[in-house]
């Protein structure tokens, strides 16, 4: 008999398709799980709404369900907007240890030109918050550019929405 | 939220996403390259998510709506329909208004009572931001140029035609600009036709195809 924590075990260990050091769980796009007998309800609630992952995401849910022997009922949830804010702790990490800014928190504001363009985006190569913005949009709808001055590298810095 | 005004939302967002995709690769320079790339991606997924609330209404599905019509039945203002791509200056004039007459839209349906609209429009607003910067810094920089403030003029009776009649006064005071007689929507520009020959080719080629 599948159980939620069953389903939710199971749901961590899905890699998101375009950063797959993230799970689904740590990327909080995951809502919530009810089991009712075999039926698996999964409430998702998407990122970026022009990301191509989104779909990916959902057939994977499906198949691991399926995989523990319920039957996948998966609901995108519209009446509430994801934000980056909502990546788990362990997910900021994972996300820093390969690479990727992890997305300055919202607070509750949006943010601004001013903001963005603003020291305090650390670098995480060097760790130096000597970095500037280099482009608003990056390879995916998630990512923004910035150049770390004191390393000279690049890095991609997860977009706060 | 009655259909027909979903569609409205997510005409204006799936044709301009088109119209912003054609620079792709051939921009004036690098960056600019990946922002219109970026932003017409984000401004498909917005249409795909708005034709997805419209198709529950009328029992079909997104992809129907965004590809099986004819181009008369889009509901598309004028401005998005433009082929702008041989002139940046009329390009980066329509993504400022447009993203300023959009702006104004998506506040009024934050307080929707439909919660999926509320939703969405709260979730595309937290994308759009990024939209709104990208022009802002645009506008900023063009401001001075002659090119820049004739594309504005020329482009300023159909801007208004984003926005419902009520709406208009706040554009105005967003772009600084006196209400003129706007170009509304109903009547197509001839450029929406061959567009849409060319988005709906594989579609009309091979009916019922999946990928």
């Amino acid at each position: 008999m599948v159980t939620a924590k069953d389903v939710w075990t199971a749901l961590a260990e899905i890699p998101d398709p375009e950063i797959p050091v993230l799970s689904l769980v740590d990327l909080g796009v995951v809502r919530r799980v009810e089991v009712t007998g075999t039926r698996v309800h999964v409430g998702f609630t998407p990122t970026f709404l022009g990301c191509p992952a989104l779909e990916v995401m959902q057939q994977q849910m499906a198949e691991r369900i399926r995989g523990l022997g319920g039957e996948p009922d998966v609901e995108v949830l519209r009446d509430e907007a994801w934000s980056s804010d909502r990546i788990t702790p362990a997910g900021r990490r994972k996300l820093e240890e390969s690479g990727f800014a992890a997305p300055a928190p919202r607070e509750g504001r949006t943010p601004t030109l001013v903001q963005l363009e603003s020291h305090g985006f650390r670098c995480p190569y060097c760790g130096s918050s000597n970095s500037r913005l280099e482009n608003l949009f990056g390879p995916t709808p998630c990512r923004s550019i910035r150049y770390c001055n004191a390393c000279r590298q690049p890095f991609e810095q997860f977009k706060t929405v | 939220m009655d259909a027909q005004e979903l569609l409205r939302l997510a005409d204006d967002e799936f044709i301009l996403g088109w119209r912003d995709s054609e620079w792709t690769g051939i921009a004036p320079f690098l960056e600019e390259d990946v922002a219109f790339s970026s932003i017409a991606q984000t401004e498909i997924g917005h249409a795909r998510a708005w034709y997805q609330l419209a198709a529950v209404e009328l029992e079909t599905d997104a992809d129907a709506l965004a590809f099986d019509r004819d181009p008369d039945e889009y509901a598309c203002a004028p401005l998005v329909e433009l082929r702008l791509i041989d002139d940046w200056a009329a390009s980066i004039a329509r993504r400022w208004l447009y993203e300023r007459a959009d702006g104004i839209r998506i506040q009024a349906l934050l307080n929707s009572v439909d919660r999926d609209v509320a939703g969405l429009a709260e979730k595309i607003d937290r994308e759009e931001v990024y939209h709104r910067i990208h022009a802002d810094m645009w506008a900023e920089r063009l401001r001075d140029h002659d090119l820049f403030s004739r594309a504005v003029e020329d482009l300023w009776p159909y801007a208004l035609g984003v926005v419902s009649p009520e709406q208009r006064p706040l554009l105005c005071h967003a772009i600084g600009l006196e209400e003129v007689g706007a170009i509304e929507r109903g009547n197509h520009t001839p450029d929406l036709r061959p567009l849409w020959e060319e988005m709906t080719m594989v579609r009309r080629s091979l009916p019922g195809a999946t990928w």
